[in-house]
């Protein structure tokens, strides 16, 4: 009898909770799959004409160059390798596969499948970057009109897309800033830089690595810095503001104006991390609010794969007056001729290799093709729905808080804090992540500093449905009850994903620690057995 | 008129005008605007955006691109002999196969739980990265060549407390503008010159500019003009003896054949995989690494991620995790070490399974196989009257300086000449180094044929008569 299955799915009405659990392969490490002997793929023998000409190339080598023992590289047939990857890849969980909004700050997003196969096309995934200009012209144009598409989302100039990915655009524009004030002669007094401690890490960390002290500012009651302390904290050695708004706390700076004012008339420059850019595409610009740069990352709101960390994608923006200073080369226009300009005396130089990660720059561009002027509206609007719509739900969690600004509504995320929860059941945010990934789902906590105790970001993005909403809701809900009901199956958790929880004492330990195979065996070898 | 129908939009499910209007009432707001109450009107765009008319249908969308695509001439079309960091090798299916998987491609930065997988696999990747390098430590990938370079003397700086680096000018000097802007803040870079006959840094050279304010010794191996150093192990212990990090970037193909860099006496030694399983993709591609010995002062100063092994609550099981991730920028901010974020992982990752279909054999198959070619074919450039191949008396690996000084033709007319032939000719070097005359650097790898290579041959030929 199969009648009366699809009943006993549902209680009171609502659907159940999953009954998941992720592959768990127990799959050993590489090495120990080894077959001495195996091969995986065979390289092209040159032919014999080659090999009687070029004679004994190994003895070319100078003394000691010849490598004498071959690497220890496992050996495996073609079909091993594939399985023990393949078997890898189910044992994670891809924005493909689950309901991906608690990677918040992240933008997780639908990649659609047609821009990854047009990638992979022989006139994008042949393509050497120093082929002659005439012989590569498609991905110049995609690369120029790409350019022209940002310039009107964001009311900027130009933009460059050779940054890897958000991090190097923000350090991108950490040098423009170092080159513009170089140029009035003021690189040496304008040493330090502004930012907010709920803007990226990155903020702080790419202008550091370009030379400059930090400068953060905290929030008040409202959830952004007081234009005060903005004012108290600049001076004639501010070299710029870098900021991110709506910060990842999803509430949006009503005075940033009044913040990039300030900054202008003490003589610094403004950058605008458009990395929480998602809920306000076609709403406002980095050039309504006076802002001199800003960056976009490809991945995230521009729908480009995130590849397990990369690579990403970024567009470096800026305006007329910073143009000058830009990586070399930008791409240019005659007539229906694109080409490379490596002619730009002011340029910052290089920042990656090459025009940056092209692919990404096909990928955002055929997004943008599929939406229209309309299209970007209505992912903003949706993503904003979306945030607001699971807002309503959360605030029905008890113990689950939103802080800052309470009762407004937010832009395209929430951090919100377990802190009454934590209090009550002495389970933490970490635990209900990882409990959250028994129902198949990923939950992420928060960049450190946890300035908002126990926090948990969710960004809801355009490509999610109201379904996936209230089943993610339904998760955290159940997950939060069992925190008070059963507080050892959170602690301990996960249970059914593929591994247990990791004893993280080794991974800070030097004697302990292994990055690497060999390195964990002699770690091994040298702490001799195991006590019985 | 009649009204637009609203568009469902198939990458937006909330687009449907009926759930959107359930879903506002829940929030309790007439419409989306009453979200944006926070954004000021003097904020506000207020109009459409002005972008081209949007190719709904996922048909209309894919030929657009594909036209786009198709004005571009491929290195499958056409006989491709650039390299100079980014190279055109052959790429095995399982490597497509494995970073197509949605798990992989559209997976981020979960836990290591969930997402177990892809901090094996990186494991993995540093493991048999180590074994090319015989290194205990490699990071997760950054985001290039370039970077790996900035950031390994950006090390050796914070590990010494000394504040200058000697590179060698046999660079490119894209990549010397990068690291030149890197180090900036903190480190001054001297160049040193190399032996315009073997194409060598010299002892000599080196010996003059060490001090005690040396900080980091970098140079390539083989170089990027494609030259072998036969003095490294003699470079190496001149920095060590100064207190200095010795720093060898080196091209991982090579590493079947070539000695490793840690056996002469590198400290840290980085590069780029592109060429491990990559497709060049017009530079998007690239991805860096650094290896160093498994030593605290080293470990505590990468920037980049490392995953490391560990137990779990389950005897047996194997558990992954950050190592050390308190030094980095995504624990303490501008406190870490320069910074850390989205770079190249997904390149790691195929890596791995490069790594692991080639193993050792194929490795010592593809060095070789390689050296045989590209001194084939720089034998029988050599042959043309006027040209000189290799222009370094020196041993070299798959790159090599071509020199047309005696054609009497400049290496744009002969490349113009050969792409007229559908060939991409070596690389233009004449601007980037004038005292090498009129000279390109060739690329040459296990993808070329014999009949190519000779085709190639008889082009340069035709091409400087």
């Amino acid at each position: 009898m199969t009648q009366g299955i699809s009943r006993h799915r549902f209680s009171d009405g609502e659907l159940n909770l999953r009954r998941f659990h992720q592959a768990r392969w127990d799959e050993p490490v590489i090495f120990e799959l080894t077959e001495p002997g195996q091969r995986g793929v065979l390289p092209p023998e040159p032919e014999a004409g080659i090999r009687e000409a070029a004679g004994d190339v190994l003895a070319t080598l100078p003394q000691g160059m010849h490598r004498k023992r071959p690497p220890a590289l496992p050996e495996l047939s073609q079909v091993h390798v594939l399985r023990h990857y393949l078997r890898l890849s189910q044992e994670n969980l891809g924005a493909d596969i689950n309901i991906d909004v608690g990677q918040g700050t992240c933008t997780m997003k639908y990649s659609p499948k047609v821009n990854d196969q047009l990638t992979r096309l022989p006139g994008m995934a042949e393509l050497h970057p120093l082929q002659d200009v005439e012989t590569v012209q498609g991905i110049l144009e995609v690369m120029y009109r790409f350019e022209q598409m940002l310039k009107e989302i964001s009311g900027l100039d130009r933009f460059t897309f050779q940054p890897g990915a958000g991090s190097q655009a923000i350090y991108t524009c950490a040098l423009i800033i170092r080159a513009y004030h170089a140029s009035r002669g003021e690189a040496s007094q304008r040493d330090e830089v502004i930012t907010t401690i709920f803007s990226h890490p990155s903020d702080a960390a790419c202008a550091k690595t370009a030379g400059y002290k930090v400068l953060t500012l905290y929030p008040d009651a409202n959830g952004y810095p007081d234009l005060d302390a903005l004012k108290a904290a600049v001076s004639d050695r501010t070299a710029a503001l870098l900021i991110t708004n709506p910060e990842d706390t999803g509430i949006f700076n009503p005075r940033i104006s009044q913040f990039v004012e300030t900054v202008h008339d003490a003589g610094g420059l403004c950058f605008y991390d458009q990395a929480n850019a998602n809920g306000i595409l076609g709403i406002t610009r980095a050039r309504d609010a006076g802002f001199d740069m800003c960056h976009f990352n490809l991945h995230k709101t521009f729908s480009a794969p995130h590849g397990c960390g990369g690579p990403g994608g970024a567009a470096a923006g800026c305006t007329e007056a910073l143009a000058r200073f830009l990586p070399v080369p930008t791409v240019e226009r005659n007539g229906d001729y694109y080409y490379l300009d490596y002619h730009r005396p002011d340029s910052i130089g290089k920042v990656r290799s090459f025009y940056g990660v092209a692919p990404a720059v096909l990928k955002a561009y055929a997004w943008v093709m599929s939406l229209g002027g309309d299209g970007l509206r209505e992912v903003a609007e949706v993503a904003v729905l979306n945030n607001n719509y699971l807002l309503r739900r959360m605030q029905e969690i008890p113990g689950l808080r939103a802080p800052y600004a309470e009762g407004q509504h937010r832009i395209e995320q929430v951090r919100y804090s377990w802190a009454e929860l934590c209090e009550e059941t002495d389970v933490h945010s970490e635990d209900i992540g990882l409990r959250a990934a028994d129902f198949g789902v990923h939950y992420w906590t928060s960049h450190h500093p946890y300035v908002v105790k126990e926090p948990m970001t969710l960004e809801p993005t355009e490509s999610y449905s109201k379904t996936d909403l209230d089943e993610y809701a339904a998760i955290l809900r159940h997950v939060a009850q069992e925190a008070r009901s059963d507080p050892d199956v959170v602690r301990t958790a996960p249970h059914n994903s593929t591994v247990h929880r990791v004893d993280p004492g080794p991974l800070d330990d030097p004697k302990q620690w292994a990055v690497t195979w060999r390195a964990y065996l002699r770690k091994l070898r040298e702490r001799g057995p195991d006590p019985a | 008129m009649t009204k637009k129908k609203p568009v469902v939009y198939p990458y937006i499910p909330n687009s449907e005008p009926g759930v959107k209007q359930r879903m506002l009432a829940q929030i309790g707001v007439p419409g989306v605007e009453a979200l944006y109450a926070s954004i000021p009107e003097a904020l506000r765009l207020n109009r459409r955006l002005d972008l081209p008319e949007a190719l709904l249908s996922e048909c209309a969308l894919r030929k657009h691109v594909e036209e786009l695509l198709s004005r571009n001439a491929t290195c499958k079309e056409r006989l491709n002999f650039r390299g100079a960091g980014c190279y055109q090798h052959y790429v095995p299916a399982v490597c497509d196969e494995i970073n197509g998987r949605s798990e992989f491609l559209t997976a981020y930065a979960g836990e290591p739980y969930e997402d177990h997988g892809r901090f094996q696999t990186l494991f993995e990747y540093a493991s048999m990265l180590g074994e090319l390098l015989d290194m205990d430590v490699v990071n997760v990938p950054n985001y290039d060549g370039f970077q790996a370079a900035g950031t390994s003397i950006r090390m050796a700086s914070r590990i010494t407390g000394r504040y200058e680096a000697l590179v060698s000018a046999s660079i490119n000097p894209d990549k010397l503008a990068m690291i030149r802007g890197y180090c900036e803040p903190d480190i001054s870079l001297r160049v040193l010159g190399f032996d315009p006959g073997e194409g060598q840094l010299e002892l000599a050279e080196l010996q003059a500019a060490l001090s005690d304010k040396t900080a980091a010794v970098y140079f390539e191996n083989p170089s990027y003009l494609g030259v072998i150093q036969s003095q490294a192990e003699n470079l190496a212990e001149l920095a060590r003896r100064h207190g200095a990090v010795c720093i060898v970037a080196v091209d991982p193909t090579s590493l079947g054949v070539l000695t490793p860099p840690v056996h002469y006496g590198a400290d840290i030694v980085c590069g780029d995989i592109q060429s491990l399983g990559m497709h060049m993709q017009f530079g998007g591609g690239q991805a860096g690494f650094i290896a160093t010995r498994d030593e605290e002062k080293y470990v505590m100063q990468y920037p980049s991620r490392l995953f490391g092994i560990a137990p779990t609550s389950v005897l047996g099981e194997y558990g992954f995790g950050d190592v050390a991730y308190e030094r980095t920028s995504f624990a303490i901010r501008e406190e870490g070490r320069e910074w850390v974020g989205t770079a190249a992982a997904l390149w790691g990752i195929t890596a791995a399974v490069y790594l692991a279909l080639m193993g050792p054999q194929g490795m010592a198959e593809l060095g070789e196989g390689i050296m045989q070619r590209s001194h084939y074919a720089a034998m029988r450039l050599g042959a043309i009257r006027g040209v000189r191949a290799p222009a370094f008396t020196s041993a070299f690996f798959k790159e090599f300086v071509v020199n047309f000084d005696g054609t009497g033709k400049t290496v744009s007319q002969i490349n113009a000449a050969l792409l007229g032939m559908g060939i991409f000719g070596g690389k233009d070097i004449t601007q980037e180094f004038p005292d090498l005359g009129n000279s390109a650097l060739y690329c040459v790898t296990e993808v070329h044929s014999k009949a190519e290579l000779d085709r190639l041959v008889t082009a340069v030929e035709e091409a400087v008569q």
